[in-house]
Formats: structure tokens, sequence, C-alpha cells
């Protein structure tokens, strides 16, 4: 009786509050804009039965015809891509450091890395709107250098999406490679530079194929959730820049066309099941590799 | 000691230096006394001033503490249950749809987990204010708590647990007076981890919420989308302080509890020999 109430109790509430909440979105997805309350068309009042016969996929439909959804999963593709690669570059070397730190740093330097995983997200993207903009500090020191006569252009355009994707996401970057790294046996490289392998060939063949989980997670952990991301974009991106995270935004609270949103929250779904399963293979296979 | 190489050293500055210039920054510029945010104008507290008397501002620092407060207890709650179910549960109908449930919050865009729950909401006529928020909240918070407590829970001696039934205690006495107090620093930082998201979440707050209740992050969200503003930077200020002073103590917690627990195990070795 007990265990049944222990099993019930989280499972029902994920069940009411995760799960039903997304058949609810499907169904949505799949009825019409209405002027009414709640705004749209057939409800459960129009009977079950009706309401089943009006469902269609009017709405998917319309997002393969008005291109403007197309380009917006297609950019928020690309720039998930785009951030995950360049947080790679950023995060590895910073990993690297930190396990060959001297032994008595490297709490200090994994609190370092934690401490802004802590921090507030939205301040840590709004910090570089005061950097980014025209009359910014990076303006303002890279004309104070005499590298450029005019400021440049940065705030609101897609390279400050990717430094604020870059800049946010980092720890989750570091800390897998960092796990990756902590665990290799030094001797193997040794032993390649004993072979005859330059310290760069050894860093190559042995070091990199050894990260390779740590370096996997990490993009994972960074390409998922910069694919739907809201905040970013929104603060930092311009007009011209179209992300899916944004794109449901406006259709929901601007546009206030909820079978559209839901339609487009279905996509956004459909597109992250692929890297998501990915990823559960990869630390199910981790985990095995490590019993 | 290792010797590190330039490149290490190298690396290592540049990238602590990304990852702490942009808030150093905005803490310095906080206390700037000019109302153009870019440019130095003087030392100041006058911001924090301002802040302290905008009324708007503290009415949402209270409810972002009181839903932090409600959703991240009661997720430490429903995801400690959840954790050990997944860990000592053993088999039982759907438990792979339950497992699934558990892990998928955790990668989910939060617009779609906001748009979800506000669409429930909507369906069942529940009308969106600070109860809709814990709601929203304790549902992805407790997914956070059951990873780290299950973590923990995979790693505990069995057989402790096993030995306090044997000497007559009950489930649930076993369950209080062994696994818990073990368990214990794991279902914390679970407490803590729920706590920050809430504290930190804009998204699915903006869709959960109505307009008898705004939250701190909400209320930044949209004074900031105008541009840079000198109080955004004292409350930021304010923010990373508590943050800050958070995880120092909390790392020099665990420090000296590790130094002690080394220094009984060296005084029972000791006492033995």
């Amino acid at each position: 009786m007990r265990r049944f109430a222990l099993i019930a109790v989280p499972y029902a509430w994920l069940l009411a509050l995760f799960l039903v909440p997304f058949i609810i979105v499907f169904k949505i997805s799949l009825s019409d804009l209405a002027l009414a309350i709640p705004p749209y068309t057939p409800t459960m009042r129009d009977g079950i039965g009706d309401m089943f016969a009006a469902f269609d996929f009017e709405n998917f439909v319309f997002l393969t015809e008005d291109d403007l959804y197309w380009r917006a999963y297609l950019s928020s593709l690309r720039i998930a891509l785009v951030s995950t690669f360049v947080t790679l570059l950023v995060g590895y070397p910073i990993a690297y450091g930190m396990a060959k730190a001297p032994d008595e740093w490297r709490a200090t330097l994994m609190m370092l890395v934690i401490l802004p995983f802590w921090t507030s997200f939205l301040i840590r993207v709004y910090a570089w709107m005061g950097i980014l903009s025209n009359e910014g500090l990076l303006n303002q020191f890279l004309l104070w250098l005499g590298l450029i006569n005019e400021p440049l252009v940065i705030l609101n355009t897609n390279i400050a999406v990717y430094i604020g994707i870059v800049y946010t996401y980092l720890p989750f970057m570091i800390l897998p490679i960092y796990a990756a790294l902590d665990r290799l046996d030094e001797s193997l490289n040794e032993a390649a530079e004993d072979l005859g392998c330059s310290r760069m060939q050894a860093f190559w063949l042995v070091t990199i194929p050894l990260s390779k989980n740590g370096i996997i997670a990490g993009s994972f952990l960074v390409f998922i959730p910069a694919l739907g991301e809201f905040v970013i974009p929104s603060l930092l991106g311009g007009s011209g820049t179209l992300m899916i995270g944004k794109i449901l935004w406006e259709e929901f609270f601007n546009n206030r066309d909820w079978p559209v949103a839901s339609a487009v929250a279905v996509v956004l779904l459909l597109i992250l099941v692929i890297p998501i399963v990915l990823f559960q293979r990869n630390q199910q296979k981790q985990a095995e590799a490590e019993q | 000691m290792k010797r590190m190489s330039w490149f290490n050293v190298t690396s290592l500055t540049l990238g602590f230096a990304f990852l702490y210039l942009p808030m150093i920054i905005l803490v310095i510029y906080s206390f700037n006394a000019s109302k153009l945010v870019t440019v130095w104008a003087g030392f100041s507290t006058r911001w924090y001033g301002e802040l302290i008397q905008n009324e708007a501002f503290l009415d949402a620092a209270w409810v972002t503490i009181k839903v932090a407060v409600m959703s991240s207890t009661l997720a430490t709650v429903l995801g400690t249950m959840a954790a050990y179910v997944l860990v000592r549960g053993g088999r039982f109908l759907g438990r792979t749809l339950f497992s699934g449930m558990i892990y998928a919050p955790l990668v989910m865009p939060e617009v779609i987990t906001g748009l979800s729950l506000l669409l429930l909401f909507i369906g069942i006529g529940l009308d969106r204010g600070v109860l809709t928020i814990v709601l929203a909240h304790t549902t992805f918070s407790m997914c956070y708590v059951s990873v780290v407590v299950s973590s923990r829970l995979v790693t505990f001696d069995r057989s402790l647990e096993e030995a306090a039934l044997d000497l007559g205690c009950s489930g649930w006495d076993a369950f209080r007076l062994v696994t818990l107090p073990i368990i214990a620093p794991a279902v914390i930082s679970g407490w803590l981890l729920a706590f920050t998201l809430s504290l930190d979440d804009l998204v699915i707050a903006s869709f959960t919420s109505g307009p008898s209740a705004t939250t701190l992050p909400i209320k930044i969200f949209s004074a900031v989308r105008l541009g840079v503003s000198p109080e955004i930077n004292a409350l930021s200020t304010i923010m990373i302080a508590i943050v800050a002073i958070g995880v120092i103590t909390a790392s020099l917690v665990t420090k000296r509890n590790a130094i002690r627990a080394e220094a009984d195990t060296r005084a029972a070795e000791r006492a033995q020999a």
C-alpha cells in the first residue's frame, strides 16, 4: 500500500502536468483558429465525435507553405550547430588546462566553472547588452586601440546571438570534457611519445579519441537547449534573427494564434527527438563502459 | 607539483576572463553615477537607492521568493520520492514511461513546457497566478532533484538499510533513520538547485503567470528589452553577490568537512595502532 502511494504520487503528478499538457498541445495543433474563448475550434463542448471529425493537419500544411517557418527552423539549426562548434573550440582548451592544473587548484577551478551556472541566466545574457552595443565597452576599447574608426554593429545581429550562446552554455561544455580528461591516464601519452609520436600527434591520436565521450556529451548539452532558445535571440538578436523559440513566443503572445503556435511546438519537438535519443544512447553506452 | 605549460596557463586565463569579465563589468557599472550606462561618471550608490524605493521590483522579488520556496520544497519531496522509486522501486507497470517523464523535462525547450502548461491551465479553467507558477516550477524542478538524488542512491550501500530492517525498524523508520541522513547532502543540493532554477526562470513563468503575479525575471526582462538600465545593473549586482556568497560558503563548508573527516579517520587509525 505504502509502495503504491510512493509510486503513484510522483507518477500522477507527471502524468497530469507533463504528459497531459503535451496531448493538449497536439490536440490544439490539429484545431482551427477561432474568434472565441478559448481561441480555437473545435473544443470538447462540440462533442468528442465531432471534435475528432473536425481535426485536420491544416496548420502543419501552413507551416510548410509560409517560408518564414522553414527559414526559422533552418536558421535555428544553423545557429545551434555553429555555436555548439564554437563552444567546443573555446571550452576544450579550458577543460584541458583544468585537467593539467595542479591538484590543489582543481577544486577552486571547478567552483569557478560552476559559479556562473548558479548565477541568473537572464543577467548573464543582459551583461552582454552593455558590452556589445554601438557605444558599448567593446567598441570603446577597439576605437581607443585604433583598430576601427567607427563602431561595429554587433548587438541585435546574429553575431551577438552566437556570443551569447557560447558564453551562457560554456560550463555545460567544459564540465563533461573535464570529467573525461581527468580520468585520462597520462602514461598513455608518454607511451605514444616514446613510440615516436610528436606531442601534437599524441594529442590528436590519444587524448582527443579518449575524451570523445566528453566531447559528445558536452556538444549535446549545448546543442539541445540552444535550438529552442528564446531569451538570447530576443535580447541580443535583431529583427533579422530567426529562431524558432522566438517565433513560437510571438505566434502565441503577439498573434494569439494558438493552433499555429502549437503546431510550431510539435514540429520543434519532432526535430529534437533525434539529438535527444542520440544523447541518451551515448550516455547509456558510457555508463555501461564504466561498469 | 606539476609545472603547467604556458599554453595551459594562457587558455585558463583567457577562458576565465571570458567567463567573468562581463559580470565584473556589470558590477562595476552598477556604481556608475551617470544615467548613461556606458559612460563612467564617478562612483555612486544612487541606483541602489532608487532600486530600494521601486515598489514594483520589491513586490516582484517577494513573489519570486515565495514561488521559489514553495516550488523547490514541493519538488524536493516529489523528486526524492521519484528517485527512490526509480532506484529501489523494482519493476512496476509503466516504469519506462515514468523514467521517460523524469528525463524528458530536462531537455525540453522551455517555450514548449511553458506553452503546454498554459494550455492545460486554461483548459481546466485555473486562474493564472502564484499557484500556477508553483505547479509549473515544481514539475520541471522535481526532475532535476530526482536526477541528483538518484545518483546518490545508486552508490548507497543497501546493506545498511537491510541491517536496520533486520534489527526491527519498519520500512519508514529505516528510511527516516538510515537512508535519509545518508542521502541528505544530495537532497539539500537538489533543493538548492530547484530553488535557483525557480528564481531564474523567465520563459515558463511568463507563460504560466497572470497579471496578479509578476516574478522578478519577468520584470527584469520587460525592463531590459528597452535597453540597458542602471537600476537593473544594481539589481543584477545584488543577485550576483548573493549567489557568489552562497556558492563560496558551500564549497568552504564542504572542504572543512572533508578535512575533518580525514582527521577523524587518521585519529581512528592511530587509536587502533
